[in-house]
């Protein structure tokens, strides 16, 4: 059929970006046979690629004092162990971009805890990529997983934007990169990021961690995609009454300027950035001063609105709960890299933009690769792959009108991003939160036959914001204190009792656990018995 | 979001509608592409940024669409700025990468917040390479 492909390979990643490309390195680092799908174009896909990103890229003697105040800021519940081993990889593989990108040289040698500016470093990752042998497909948006009779992953199908038609990709393993979501908050970069990959993983049984964390916002000009912080750090703030607000920090300067935009218009000067460093902005963060000079604003001596975009689990922590020290999703088969694997056990209840989510994306996809591969190998001397049988699950929704698909989509977003709903959280208000998306679920739950279009996959991106945001909004109803950005107004002090995991589960009922306290220390130390053995 | 493909620039080479994350061009046998789903552009500038023939303008609004007029942002160096300073293709030896600075940006601006002397941000740090 000349509007289908049907595809084999040992390895399949979906999603290209950060975490993508290092996993899809990696599984071809180990001689497998890697396809890599993206809805977009692996190079300008994810939040990386509009981004300026740093690593955890930390000596040995510098780990120790870093994980202890991760450990305290992140409400104890990370896992050490993990925080160790994520910035060993980081520290072995960041060499190996040497050749490729231009770090800064510091002291005769390259600074790779420096920054990497976004666009080249993806640039570069899909360049290798390429070389190491991976077949990479861009505008291929996978929307379901193949399931074998016994409940393991036997690949994946999906969409093709482009060229029109389907596809489908038997695979030995399933790597999911598909990203956090911000719940098309307008985040720069993060409008693909629609959580496909956190419901294909729940279709196949996959649990979550940490959803609750999902409510860490960042600083733009109103109308403005453009989340790029550092600048705003020399702002003067004023509310709608032309009161200065005594910003110090974003930490505490993010809740000023919430409550002063609920009142009102908020603006911002960046009148105490010092000349040197307004000369040099534009080859810092070349993309910052973009939308501001198209407006005609002059961000140094011209007030202009702000605006605050919600990061949902991007720099939130949430996402699926790993079974494994190989990042293992859960499912056999299955694995899940970077943003769309919670990143709770690193960083706990605080967000870990930047440093240490880029060091995980290095790490988690380095794992994930090489587990995936030695199954790819395993998986071809015991037969080829194509002779089991593939069980379709979450049979892709039959389109609802595009009306209809941008009132769901527009919906969710209010519901999760709004701050007076999610960063100012109170139990009484995700309730009514929750009822609205679950209306959402129904309307979608009724519609499960089908259409391989743009449209299709509208539909089924919103039914993959809706399941997230329910699984969100369970795990934040039930963690009854605050924490890290979890902040209730109902329950503003946290609370012993919830020095604990939250996790959630399934589609039509969500179920939603609370772990024995102390668990993920528990499950640390037997992941440290199986990464010893 | 996405305005123009300036067709005076555009050199063909359908380099937006392969690199575009969210699919918003087209490609036109024997023509220049065209913006055929400009509501699903995420306003990330991404295409002007691989744009050799600086030929595409993306408005600053990520909400809404701005219909500009061509000849006025013709007058600009709008369509080229996002490449330009980021060192791309021909602007290579001209605009340094400097995003090693960032890591001065924190400090230098919490000093400021501070009340304290300015550190002279910067110096004799990283040259860039």
């Amino acid at each position: 059929m000349a509007d289908h492909a049907d595809l084999t390979a040992g390895v399949l990643v979906i999603g290209g970006g950060l975490a993508g490309a290092w996993a899809a390195l990696s599984a071809a680092q180990h001689r497998a046979d890697v396809i890599l799908v993206d809805k977009g174009y692996c190079g300008t896909s994810g939040v990386t690629a509009t981004a300026g990103v740093g690593h955890w890229y930390l000596p040995p003697e510098a780990r120790a004092a870093e994980v202890a105040a991760r450990t305290s800021a992140g409400g104890d519940l990370t896992e050490p162990d993990l925080m160790y081993r994520t910035m060993e990889v980081a520290w072995q593989r960041l060499p190996e971009l040497d050749q490729y990108y231009p770090w800064p040289v510091r002291d005769g040698q390259p600074n790779r805890a420096s920054s990497v500016r976004g666009p080249e470093y993806m640039r570069v990752m899909r360049a290798r990529v390429r070389r190491a042998g991976v077949t990479i497909l861009d505008f291929h948006p996978a929307t379901e997983l193949l399931l074998h009779g016994d409940g393991s992953v036997a690949g994946a199908a999906g969409i093709r934007l482009q060229q029109g038609g389907t596809w489908t990709c038997r695979a030995s393993a399933v790597i999911l990169a598909t990203g956090g979501t911000a719940f098309l908050s307008r985040l720069l970069g993060a409008n693909n990021n629609t959580a496909d990959g956190h419901l294909m993983a729940a279709e196949a049984g996959a649990r979550f961690s940490g959803m609750e964390f999902s409510c860490f916002y960042t600083v733009a000009a109103a109308h403005s995609t453009m989340t790029r912080s550092f600048p705003f750090m020399y702002g003067t703030y004023r509310d709608c009454e032309g009161n200065e607000l005594p910003f110090q920090t974003f930490q505490s300067g993010l809740p000023m300027i919430a409550s002063a935009l609920a009142r009102g218009p908020v603006t911002v000067v960046l009148d105490q950035m010092p000349r040197r460093t307004r000369e040099r902005l534009a080859h810092v963060q070349p993309n910052f001063l973009l939308p501001l000079l198209r407006k005609g604003i002059d961000p140094f001596e011209d007030p202009f609105p702000i605006t605050l975009r919600g990061e949902g689990t991007i720099r939130g922590t949430g996402g699926v709960a790993l079974t494994g020290p190989e990042c293992q999703a859960g499912v056999e088969g299955l694995y899940a890299a970077g943003d769309v694997a919670s990143r709770e056990p690193i960083v706990g209840a605080v967000s870990g933009g930047g440093q240490p989510n880029s060091a995980w994306c290095v790490a988690s996809g380095t794992w994930s690769g090489q587990a995936a591969a030695r199954r790819a190998a395993a998986g071809l001397a015991a037969g080829p792959a194509g002779t089991r049988t593939a069980v379709t699950v979450g049979a892709v929704p039959r389109p609802l009108t595009a009306d209809d698909i941008e009132a769901i989509r527009g919906t969710v977003s209010r519901e999760l991003n709004d701050i007076d709903k999610n960063m100012l959280r109170t139990g009484e208000g995700m309730r009514r939160s929750l009822a609205v998306l679950e209306d959402l679920w129904t309307q979608l739950a009724g519609h499960a036959t089908g259409a391989a279009d743009r449209d299709g996959l509208r539909t089924r991106e919103a039914a993959a914001l809706v399941a997230a945001g329910r699984w969100v909004l369970n795990s934040a109803i039930a963690r009854q204190e605050s924490r890290g950005m979890h902040h209730r107004t109902d329950a503003p002090d946290r609370d012993p009792r919830f020095t604990r995991r939250i996790t959630t589960s399934g589609l039509d009922t969500v179920l939603t656990t609370l772990a024995p306290a102390g668990e993920h220390q528990a499950g640390e130390r037997l992941s440290r018995e199986r990464v010893a053995s | 979001m996405i305005e123009l493909v300036i067709a005076s620039r555009c050199i063909d080479c359908d380099r937006c509608v392969r690199v575009c994350p969210t699919n918003v061009f087209d490609a036109v046998p024997g023509g220049h592409p065209v913006i055929a789903r400009q509501s699903d552009c995420q306003t990330c500038f991404m295409c002007e940024l691989y744009c050799p023939a600086d030929a595409l303008y993306v408005g600053p609004d990520c909400e809404q669409p701005e219909p500009v007029d061509e000849e006025a942002i013709l007058a600009t160096d709008w369509p080229q700025q996002y490449r330009r300073d980021s060192g791309w293709g021909k602007n290579r030896d001209r605009h340094p990468n400097d995003v090693w600075y960032m890591q001065q940006m924190l400090p230098e601006a919490l000093s400021i917040r501070a009340g304290l002397p300015r550190r002279r941000a910067g110096e004799g740090q990283e040259p860039g390479s």
